[in-house]
């Protein structure tokens, strides 16, 4: 069936398929892109020539599969890495229970294709990280619905990557792919179109997102006064010491829920902490955020208009961020997120890493990667260069590197050979580059 | 090694499908929407996407109500209808598409047009929770209205067309018990600190304390202390201006550990404790939107039809009479504060016995109600009781306007109308479309520009003037919006319904669910500008 002359013969067969459609993109109108030149042709581009990136095929991605593939689009591919969770089953409709366990992307894609004759949707049962940029580069527009703020960084990277600039600086709008985002928690979320290198791209925006709720250690060892501060002892001290099944923690696994269950629950009776449930615990495992049909269907949707803009120059696209909240009333508000001059990922001037002196350990470098706002990174690697050669100074990733080079870290700068305005390389998962940090320090130790 | 029983409630099926939205609304929540039954009227791409985010969070039921046959068109618009579907009942097809999200609901279907249901069976509305309808004419629209309105069902009416939205939402009432502020100051009473309260805390000889125990006091007590020490001074007055809250803050520092070098050590309880001025310190007081509630008229004249919410209100309005003392029942619960486990809880305790208390009070008082007005008294359980005492600061009532009022000139809200015609950064001009295409499409059966017709655009045109002129309005400044609506031609995007659905679909959770503060009540979605604007007719 996926020969073209199966696809003609299928909207020979239903002409009438998009005359809605239609009748918006063959007619101009007065809020219409002012160059905007009203045409069969519009839909033409959209159902045969418009290639859609969709990231993520859970609540946000099988609203997005639908509500493209009906405003047109023919060309999709999406990637998803997990598989179905009787969880999911609340709001992402594609899914069925006969389905679970397998890929989310295969599953939706298949759907998409049975119920819109026409629509090819392409599944990659993938991680983002596992295509280069000659896969991204075919893509007009990236729609991005996912729950990791990670997996945004590095598509944000990619994305900004894979532009290049004219001799005379400006940028060659060619090699430009909007990026079009979408995010829910509960009855909350946003939408945003981002236009990589010329709008605030995600990490310009870092401070929008809530660092994670932690607890100190002394209180969940101590002081212990709420069920989450039980919970989270069971996690980090109890689990490491017991090891009840030799393994780390899963949250999926029920014997894994029923442990930290029952530890934390004798716990909180010990201390007289009310407030211990299953659905608490499993919470505080999994890092779980609520989510419902509607808010994933509502934000998707702004989205998928988004793409529709985009790829018709029929309206101005949003600009160039919308905020969305149904807990009181219906509430949005849009206003235009500003592209930060220092930002990690977009900006191009030279990064630089701000220290008191070189007194200051590795360990503690890393620690200002990881909790400064502005970077918040995950699990950097560091080099530098010392008379031209590579100098590792720590790899967290490769099990052999990071055994040879867990001493550095408690190694000071000044130890490490590390002077003011050395350039230090930084890779971390929320960025497909590598970094380049100059040290400045604020004193001479 | 000793499992929970695997039949506990917790890890039934059901709760790991629903798990993500029982965070939100609880098993309670859960509970009401699988006893509702939604009644949607038309089929179309809007309509089962409202539909959709409904069946998946698992209603109890749904009725469609559609004459309509399966069209190519339709199949551009709306994803539960397929290739084999065209020619067969839009309402069957539907139907059965939707029942394939969630086994746990039943669905059934009436093939007949709403004008013809209304003029056929118009007691069919009588049993649904509540009732939204897409693509409805003026002349079903009003009789619906009226109807529904009389029977005291919910009515939610969508419409999309081209990058425009519109819900509206009519009520008679609607009351809400769980309003899921997204912040509220905690509730200590450290102005009128109930006798338990002052007990624990005067409990307490702090500078006979050790570092350690000192640092772990729950900020509640140093808090209390220096404000019962600084009200002495005061006539018994609250700390009101900078300068008065400042005084306190130093109080509360003297109490501070100090080192064996005269400096003050670090203790976090403290430091907590001159925070909490700002917003710890301040009248217990009904808050104004709930004396209006406790003043209403249905919780004054009580009769024997009187609704659960308003007994519960009367009771609570009595309590705050008498025993409260010009105060609502306490809520009973406790921020979390620096502390050491044993005092917290004690402090914990404290709090939620006082709330018990309370809540037995008005329990006692709502019984007693009940059974004079004739009322069955297990009607009100003390688990409601408790949950209505523990939100009672955060209750709301809202009264709606009927829709079939917004066509008569006489009631409709003219002046607000008029208001944001003149605003160019209103949405209420698209209102204006709205009620103009409604009156094209009465008086021409079909959709201005459905066949490209310019004719259409004068015509529209002449509509609209029509009823600004009935309203007393200006004519509009410009004729771009009239032309917007033309070049639609009556198209539907499914985006914008998608949008929409979501929308209208998670207000009728919260009409069915009696959480969360509705829509009230008009809604305009522009998808051009991606704005919205809320106003109320």
């Amino acid at each position: 069936m996926d020969s073209p002359m199966s696809e003609n013969n299928e909207d020979q067969q239903y002409p009438r398929r998009w005359n809605h459609i239609r009748k918006i993109l063959e007619r101009a109108g007065p809020f219409c892109h002012p160059n905007y030149e009203a045409s069969p042709e519009v839909l033409n581009f959209v159902m045969t020539s418009c290639k859609i990136l969709v990231i993520g095929a859970g609540g946000l991605g099988c609203e997005l599969l639908k509500d493209l593939a009906l405003m047109g689009f023919q060309k999709i591919d999406v990637i998803d890495m997990d598989t179905i969770d009787l969880s999911n089953l609340n709001r992402q409709f594609l899914f069925r229970r006969k389905d679970i366990g397998q890929s989310k992307a295969e599953v939706a894609a298949n759907f998409i294709n049975s119920r819109i004759p026409g629509c090819k949707v392409t599944p990659h049962f993938n991680r983002i990280q596992d295509f280069d940029e000659d896969f991204y580069r075919q893509f007009h527009i990236v729609v991005c619905g996912l729950d990791s703020i990670v997996a945004r960084r590095w598509i944000n990277g990619m994305l900004l990557s894979m532009l290049s600039y004219e001799e005379n600086g400006e940028l060659d709008q060619s090699t430009l792919i909007p990026m079009i985002d979408g995010g829910t928690e509960g009855f909350k979320g946003n939408a945003r179109v981002i236009l990589p290198g010329m709008s605030a791209c995600v990490d310009c925006t870092l401070d929008l997102y809530p660092p994670q709720v932690t607890y100190p250690l002394c209180t969940i060892a101590n002081t212990p006064r709420l069920p989450e501060h039980c919970i989270e002892y069971v996690k980090l001290i109890q689990w490491p010491k017991e090891n009840p099944f030799d393994c780390a923690i899963d949250g999926d696994d029920p014997h894994h829920t029923n442990w930290i269950y029952e530890k934390s629950q004798d716990r909180a009776n010990q201390f007289n902490i009310p407030g211990i449930t299953y659905r608490l615990v499993q919470g505080v495992i999994k890092n779980i955020i609520p989510a419902v049909a509607s808010t994933n269907a509502i934000i998707a949707a702004a989205c998928a208009t988004e793409v529709f803009k985009m790829a018709t120059s029929c309206c101005l696209p949003l600009k160039n961020y919308m905020v969305f909240n149904d807990l009181d009333g219906i509430y949005t508000y849009t206003y235009e997120a500003e592209k930060k001059e220092d930002c990690l990922a977009c900006s191009n001037v030279p990064k630089i890493l701000e220290i008191e002196n070189d007194n200051l350990k590795l360990q503690q470098l890393i620690d200002i990667l990881c909790e400064n706002e502005s970077y918040q990174m995950k699990n950097p690697g560091l080099t530098t260069v010392h008379d031209g050669k590579t100098f590792t100074l720590y790899i967290p990733t490769v099990k052999s590197i990071e055994e040879r080079t867990r001493e550095n870290l408690k190694k000071t700068l000044s130890d490490l050979g590390l002077k003011n305005g050395s350039e230090i390389l930084v890779a971390d998962i929320t960025n497909p580059n590598t970094l380049i940090f100059s040290l400045k320090f604020k004193s001479h130790s | 090694m000793a499992s929970p029983a695997p039949k506990s409630p917790e890890q039934s099926d059901k709760s790991k499908k629903y798990d993500r939205q029982l965070r939100l609304w609880g098993d309670h929540g859960q509970t009401a929407l699988e006893n509702c039954q939604v009644c949607l009227i038309n089929a179309t791409g809007l309509g089962t996407e409202i539909l959709k985010s409904l069946v998946l969070p698992g209603i109890g039921g749904f009725t469609i109500v559609d004459g309509e046959k399966v069209t190519e068109e339709d199949l551009g618009i709306n994803f539960f209808l397929d290739i084999d579907s065209i020619g067969k009942q839009r309402a069957l097809v539907a139907t059965q598409l939707l029942l394939e999200l969630n086994t746990d609901v039943k669905g059934d279907y009436v093939d007949e047009s709403i004008e013809q249901l209304l003029k056929n069976n118009p007691n069919f509305f009588s049993n649904f929770s509540v009732v939204i309808a897409t693509s409805l004419n003026e002349r079903a629209l009003l009789p619906l209205s009226e109807l529904l309105w009389d029977l005291g069902i919910p009515l939610i009416v969508a419409k999309s067309i081209g990058f425009i939205g519109y819900l509206r939402i009519q009520f008679q009432e609607h009351v809400v018990i769980e309003s899921h502020p997204d912040s509220q100051n905690p509730d200590l009473r450290l102005d009128k600190p109930f006798p338990s309260l002052s007990q624990y805390v005067d409990s307490f000889d702090m500078d006979k304390m050790e570092l350690k125990d000192h640092a772990h006091i729950p900020y509640v007590v140093p808090l209390l202390k220096a404000l019962n020490e600084w009200r002495q001074y005061h006539n018994l007055a609250l700390p009101s201006n900078f300068k008065e809250k400042e005084e306190l803050r130093q109080l509360i520092r003297r109490g501070i550990k100090v080192n064996e070098d005269g400096l003050p050590e670090a203790e976090e309880n403290f430091e907590e404790a001159i925070k909490a001025v700002n917003f710890a310190v301040t009248p217990t007081i009904v808050p104004n939107d709930i004396k209006k509630i406790l003043e209403d008229d249905c919780c004054i004249n009580l009769t024997s039809k009187s609704k659960p919410f308003w007994i519960l209100t009367k009771a609570v309005r009595d309590f705050v009479e008498n025993e409260g003392e010009g105060c609502l029942p306490v809520r009973g619960t406790l921020p979390d504060m620096t502390a050491d486990t044993n005092r917290y809880i004690a402090l914990q305790q404290i709090y939620l016995q006082e709330s018990l208390r309370c809540a037995d009070i008005v329990h006692r008082r709502t019984q007693q109600l009940l059974h004079q007005l004739g009322q069955n008294t297990e009607l009100i359980t003390e688990g409601d009781t408790k949950l209505f005492c523990k939100h009672s600061s955060n209750l709301a009532v809202f009264r709606g306007t009927k829709i079939a009022d917004e066509y008569d000139p006489k009631l409709v809200n003219v002046s607000m109308i008029s208001q944001g015609v003149e605003d160019p950064d209103s949405l209420m001009v698209y209102y204006v479309m709205l009620r103009g295409l409604d009156r094209f499409i009465s008086d021409y059966n079909h959709q201005p520009g459905e066949f490209g017709d310019e004719h259409d655009i004068v015509k529209l045109k002449a509509c609209i003037s029509k009823l600004l002129n009935e309203w007393g309005c200006g004519s509009l400044s410009k004729d771009d919006y009239v032309h917007e609506i033309f070049r639609y031609g009556g198209a539907e995007l499914h985006s914008i319904s998608a949008f929409l659905g979501g929308c209208a679909a998670h207000e009728a959770i919260k009409l069915i669910t009696g959480q969360y503060k509705p829509l009230h009540n008009t809604f305009i979605y522009d998808a051009i500008t991606s704005n919205t604007e809320t106003f109320i007719f």
